[in-house]
């Protein structure tokens, strides 16, 4: 049903997409914090790093990239932790202000095509000829990378520290640790994380556009909340790479949907129902469980009730 | 070793809902001293410790400890050399981590010198080990178990362990062993008598067992409505009765002590 080629772009973009289910594995689960900064970032990844690229930089443009993703986590970080912006709306207070620094990064103009640009996906074809999974390898070894740097700074005394703070900010206090430091920087690093993945995007579809993040902190807890459920539970090591493995997945639905002729606007429409649905799957499994409890009570009781 | 002096804080000041919850308390504890506070809901127990660890700013006097003035120290600074435990044991560790991981970012108030990036070393490891066997509990051999798999009561004691595993210069018990039943009180109490007594720990339990409020430690506070009304040590202490005290308390403070449960601890005994 699905051809090798298929197969080989899902993984592909399964594995660069997965760098944002992993941005938001910090910042949503591991900080406990919904950051709508997301999309911006995201789309922030993509025009540096188009523009950067079209400027002769491909590698450059990745850097630029992190730095910039991380200065959109400080200022959502500054709105909440220092000025009292409630977390929700400083990730929506900085994401509709990057709409307009992402318009400025690539000159005002809604896209960048770089159709004969140099990317990192070129110099690795060049390198590699052109029959080898050149891309695969570049975008699987990039996220393998992320992956293996995320899990080991996790482990560090400041890793430690963030995610006390998701979990019991109480006691991260009674520690002394600055919680509005460890926030900082979680979601520093979470940003980082998400423009990574928009500016590595960008280089391998050859163009970049102002509306590519739109949604794409849905995606990225559909694809997190994916592998979650299906990789269950387990230690930070299983977590991190159940996020890939349902960043993965998530990319084949969407290719077995354009497959049966799902229309491809339809796609946001399907990820949304999707974490919605798994969202509220604990609740609904509740009110389910009740729900039968009561028909088997009233029927036992039959007329006995008053 | 702490100087209060004439803290004062009000909340909600100027609305229906002002309450003064401390009035110019002056407080003086000695290098050692392990002091009990006993007091009736409201009297500003838990207040008192809110001020000395910076939960809140007090709006009238100064707080020094050992020599520094913290009155207006961040509470996650003041962490660094006050430990403090609270009733509810969930409030002390981080669930979802490990114990080790719990008490790693415990040994973090004392690690001036290490770096943010540096990891958990096998040295930190045997430590954390031979100090969790002190507890008799057996969980050295769980360290890489999530705390949130623990009871109540071994949460506490590891609690216990973590506030003190870098020996603070003052260690505050807010009625920690209120929420386990007996037998885990005492055990907890215990460990607490012995840790404070090995380390010589300066310390502050505020408790409602008007018993253990004149059997442990060395001096008795009693507060009522944002004051302390009595303080006894030394000699003066010794022989002291529950009934004394309360007679006491009520000489002081111009009326008698109300509270259910501090009264029902008289019979337990």
């Amino acid at each position: 049903m699905l051809s090798l080629a298929i197969i080989q772009s899902a993984l592909e973009l399964g594995c660069i997409y997965s760098l944002v289910a992993m941005a938001l594995f910090l910042s949503f689960r591991v900080l406990n914090i919904a950051d709508m900064t997301t999309d911006g970032a995201f789309t922030m990844g993509c025009a540096v790093s188009a523009t950067a690229a079209v400027a002769g930089h491909p590698f450059l443009g990745l850097v630029l990239a992190i730095l910039a993703g991380a200065c959109a986590g400080f200022i959502t970080a500054l709105l909440q932790t220092r000025l009292g912006v409630p977390s929700i709306l400083a990730g929506i207070v900085t994401n509709t202000g990057l709409y307009t620094v992402n318009l400025a990064i690539m000159g005002f103009s809604s896209n960048v095509p770089m159709l004969k640009t140099t990317t990192i996906f070129t110099i690795a074809q060049d390198l590699m000829g052109e029959n080898a999974p050149y891309k695969l390898i570049v975008s699987a070894a990039i996220t393998l990378v992320v992956c293996v740097l995320l899990i080991l700074f996790l482990g560090t005394r400041l890793g430690l520290s963030i995610r006390a703070t998701g979990d019991n900010p109480d006691m991260v206090r009674a520690s002394s640790i600055n919680t509005a430091f460890t926030v900082t920087v979680g979601l520093c690093v979470a940003n980082a994380m998400t423009c990574l993945s928009g500016a590595v995007l960008a280089q391998y579809q050859r163009s970049a556009d102002i509306n590519l993040g739109t949604g794409m902190v849905v995606i990225g807890l559909a694809s997190l909340i994916i592998g979650e459920t299906l990789f269950a539970h387990g230690g930070l090591w299983v977590k991190a790479v159940a996020a890939i493995g349902g960043s993965v997945i998530y990319r084949f639905i969407i290719a077995l949907a354009l497959r049966i002729n799902v229309p491809s606007e339809c796609m946001k429409l399907l990820s949304a129902v999707i974490v919605g649905l798994a969202i509220a799957a604990p609740t609904i499994k509740k009110n389910v469980a009740f729900a039968q409890r009561r028909r088997a009570a009233r029927k036992q009781g039959g007329g006995s009730r008053a | 070793m702490l100087e209060l002096k004439n803290v004062g804080k009000t909340f909600n000041p100027g609305t229906v809902n002002e309450k003064v919850a401390l009035s110019g308390v002056n407080l003086h504890l000695n290098p050692g001293d392990f002091a009990t506070i006993v007091g009736s809901n409201g009297a500003g127990k838990s207040t008192l410790f809110n001020a000395i660890a910076g939960s809140f700013v007090p709006d009238t006097g100064s707080i020094v400890l050992d020599g520094e003035d913290i009155t207006f120290q961040p509470d996650y600074r003041r962490s660094k050399t006050i430990g403090r435990m609270f009733q509810d044991p969930l409030r002390g560790t981080a669930p979802n981590m490990t114990i080790e991981e719990n008490l790693a970012l415990a040994y973090l108030r004392a690690s001036k010198k290490t770096s943010p990036f540096s990891r958990i070393t096998r040295a930190d490891r045997e430590q954390f080990a031979q100090r969790l066997s002190q507890l008799g509990l057996g969980l050295e051999d769980r360290m890489k178990q999530p705390v949130g798999l623990l009871s109540g009561g071994q949460r506490q004691a590891l609690t216990l362990l973590m506030a003190t595993l870098v020996t603070p210069k003052l260690l505050l018990l807010d009625e920690h062993t209120a929420a386990l039943d007996p037998a885990t009180a005492d055990k907890v109490l215990e460990l607490t008598k012995s840790i404070v007594a090995e380390n010589h720990i300066t310390c502050l339990m505020i408790t409602h067992n008007m018993h253990d409020a004149l059997t442990l430690g060395n001096r008795t506070l009693m507060m009522d409505s944002g004051r302390i009304v009595l303080d006894i040590a030394g000699p003066e202490r010794e022989g002291l009765t529950v009934d004394d005290l309360l007679q006491r308390f009520a000489k002081n403070a111009g009326h008698a002590l109300s509270d259910d449960r501090v009264l029902l601890s008289k019979t337990e005994e």
